[in-house]
């Protein structure tokens, strides 16, 4: 005779986080509106900036981005991106997950940074923050979009809020470790000629971490691109949508359409952000 | 000579409860049975000594014997258990943040066993950090720094970045960094020890060519003997924690407090490490200080010694040469006015102070006569017998 536990006693975690999330909601309503509105208007903002810019405008500026960050042949590669995404008719949901994805990104930097360089200056709030990341990270990202809906409704800022806080962890986890890892010597002169806290981390700490940052930063919106695909179920809109419909569907071919869309918008994001990796000299 | 840094009764307790530890030091407890008691490591224990001003002080020790912590309590980068450090007089331990500051931007400078240098910084703005970080405007800042690099030789290597540069270089541009502020302290941590020998070498002449032209007071931490002989006016030797000696080179290697301090001797040249006014010996020899006395007075006083030679000194102690009982006899029997002059042993030319004991030995095994030693102003320092050049090396050889 199999005794199940929850005959005995029941812990309802899924009952008291409901209670927990209705409880904001009833209380904090105003807060979050004017949270939610500051989310909107960026990424409104972004998303008709880049609407605004004809296809032909904003196509050719990506690709001269591209030649001089990284070189002619992902020049020519970014060339080939652009026009298959405007061949394909995906260039108004392109843009708009481009700024969905930039939006989050720099909500994620913003909080994600100072996070790190705090946690890396006291073990104490790394210890407190570390699993908080593990949780973020760990929880399936389908889960955000819930609490997500509830407070934001459906739309771009929700979806926006939910690849936040699922893309921040990298930007938070490397540039804490950056820091770390500068070496103890430099840390030592830096101190040895007279550094403040402040200069310590300005002038020796940051700038040496900054490979390391700089690989958070392009974790973070790598992250984001693929979150804002699933956003798209809580109708944040862009790619993300044209698969969704695809899954609908069943329809292979638009499915397609809108992944091929995602990959390329994630390889020229990827290499773009990851040139800023590498030192640049004299300048 | 005043004390430029004075250190007293130092200890540096490492772990989880250092008090704990020190309590136990005071209760005259070791090392080992500290740590197995309280999980705390004795690092430095009951250091004292005082450097000079402008004086190289090398502190000397195998790792783990804690002269890099010493080293580092000195500007306060390791807090000191307890104990204190006095610069110029001041107890860097009870300075205020930005006292410490303060000291740490005008005083002192450090140098670095791996350079330590800012890979993002041109070797210009690398050597100029010391200014930067100071609040020093960027023009002056600029002339200064390439002004440290011209004296370290890179100044037309200010445009390029670190690692463009090899080791040797890149540890100039370190000195350079610690040398562009200006400070009256520099400190030197193993400074030398990651550059090949050669390399080593030429840093270390180069240092002690820039200590000619500015006297700074330099605590130039080493493993490395040869090293601390080489550049060091002083030298205290650090062995589990505690410095077991401090002393001159001639003297560490004449007198070593113990078996730890000999045995760092082993291979080590001793024919660099003295020189003739080391051992020249004035007891060797009866002198005679006035060439007026008459040569019979003369060599009555050589047989009364027992001895077969003299040296002839002016009333000023100026050598004037050497004569022995046979050209003294010699000169008696001649049929003018004997002379001390013409009793002088020929081709014995006295050796300066400062000549190396190599250099030495060769030219001991030219003659059969003590070789005369003379200060720079020609006074007389003593003989060197080939007896005592063979003692001398004789005592490294034993090692």
């Amino acid at each position: 005779m199999a005794t199940n536990i929850r005959d005995l006693i029941q812990i309802p975690i899924g009952d008291w986080v409901e209670t927990g999330v209705d409880w904001i909601r009833t209380n904090l309503q105003g807060p979050l509106d004017g949270f939610a509105d500051g989310v909107g208007f960026l990424a409104d903002g972004l998303e008709s900036l880049l609407l605004f810019l004809p296809d032909w405008v904003l196509g050719p500026l990506i690709i001269a981005f591209a030649w001089w960050r990284v070189g002619w042949r992902f020049g020519a590669f970014a060339l080939l991106a652009m026009f298959l995404i405007a061949a394909m008719g995906l260039w108004r949901e392109t843009m708009q997950t481009f700024a969905l994805v930039i939006g989050a990104s720099i909500i994620a930097l913003a909080a994600g940074l100072p996070l790190g360089i705090a946690m890396a200056r006291r073990d104490g709030v790394a210890m407190v923050i570390r699993p908080v990341l593990d949780f973020m990270q760990t929880m399936p990202p389908f889960v955000y979009l819930i609490p997500a809906a509830i407070f934001f409704g459906l739309g771009k800022v929700p979806g926006t809020i939910a690849t936040v806080i699922f893309a921040m962890p990298p930007a938070v986890r490397l540039t804490n470790l950056g820091i770390r890892q500068v070496s103890q010597e430099n840390v030592e002169a830096g101190l040895a000629f007279g550094c403040t806290t402040r200069q310590l981390l300005y002038k020796v700490q940051i700038p040496l971490a900054m490979p390391s940052i700089m690989a958070g930063i392009n974790q973070t919106i790598m992250l984001a691109l693929s979150m804002v695909v699933i956003a798209s179920m809580i109708g944040a809109g862009g790619l993300g949508n044209t698969v969704l419909t695809g899954i609908q569907r069943l329809d292979v071919g638009l499915g397609f359409e809108g992944g091929l869309g995602v990959v390329f918008l994630a390889i020229l994001l990827d290499r773009m952000t990851q040139s800023f990796g590498f030192r640049r000299r004299k300048d | 000579m005043t004390a430029k840094i004075t250190v007293e009764n130092l200890y540096k307790v490492f772990g989880p409860h250092p008090e704990e530890g020190m309590q136990l030091i005071e209760q005259g407890l070791g090392k080992d049975e500290i740590f197995e008691k309280t999980g705390n490591t004795v690092g430095v224990q009951d250091a004292s000594f005082s450097i000079e001003a402008g004086e190289i002080f090398v502190v000397m020790g195998l790792s783990g014997s804690g002269k890099s912590t010493i080293v580092r309590m000195l500007n306060r980068l390791i807090e000191a258990t307890a104990g204190r450090v006095l610069i110029d007089d001041r107890d860097v331990n009870s300075m205020t943040r930005d006292e410490l500051i303060d000291l740490r931007r005008r005083d002192m400078s450090m140098v670095f066993q791996s350079f330590a240098l800012m890979p993002h910084k041109s070797v210009l703005d690398n050597a100029a950090f010391g200014l930067e970080v100071t609040g020093v405007e960027q023009a002056e800042r600029e002339s200064r720094a390439l002004k440290a690099l011209d004296q370290v030789g890179l100044k037309a290597n200010a445009k390029s970045f670190p690692d463009e540069l090899s080791g040797g270089m890149q540890q100039r541009v370190g000195l350079a960094r610690a040398l562009a502020v200006d400070p009256s302290i520099m400190l030197m941590d193993e400074a030398f020890s990651a550059l090949d020998p050669l390399i080593r070498t030429e840093m270390q002449d180069e240092l002690v060519a820039l200590q000619r032209e500015q006297r700074r007071t330099i605590v130039f931490i080493s493993h490395d003997l040869d090293e601390a002989m080489r550049i060091g006016d002083r030298i205290a030797i650090m062995e589990g924690g505690t410095v077991v000696q401090v002393g001159t080179p001639e003297e560490i290697v004449a007198q070593p407090a113990n078996d730890y301090v000999r045995s760092f001797f082993y291979g080590v040249d001793v024919t660099r490490v003295f020189n003739a006014a080391d051992i020249a010996d004035r007891r060797q020899v009866t002198v005679l200080e006035r060439p007026g006395v008459s040569v019979r007075a003369a060599l009555e006083r050589l047989h009364a010694n027992n001895r077969e030679l003299g040296v002839v000194l002016d009333p000023d102690q100026h050598y004037l040469g050497t004569v022995t009982a046979e050209t003294l006899a010699a000169q008696m029997q001649t049929e003018s006015a004997p002379s001390y002059a013409s009793a002088y042993v020929s081709d014995l030319n006295p050796l300066p102070a400062e000549m190396p004991l190599d250099e030495v030995v060769t030219r001991s095994s030219q003659t059969a006569y003590p070789l005369p030693v003379v200060d720079e102003h020609g006074h007389y320092l003593g003989s060197i017998s080939r007896t005592a050049v063979l003692k001398t090396l004789d005592r490294s050889g034993d090692q």
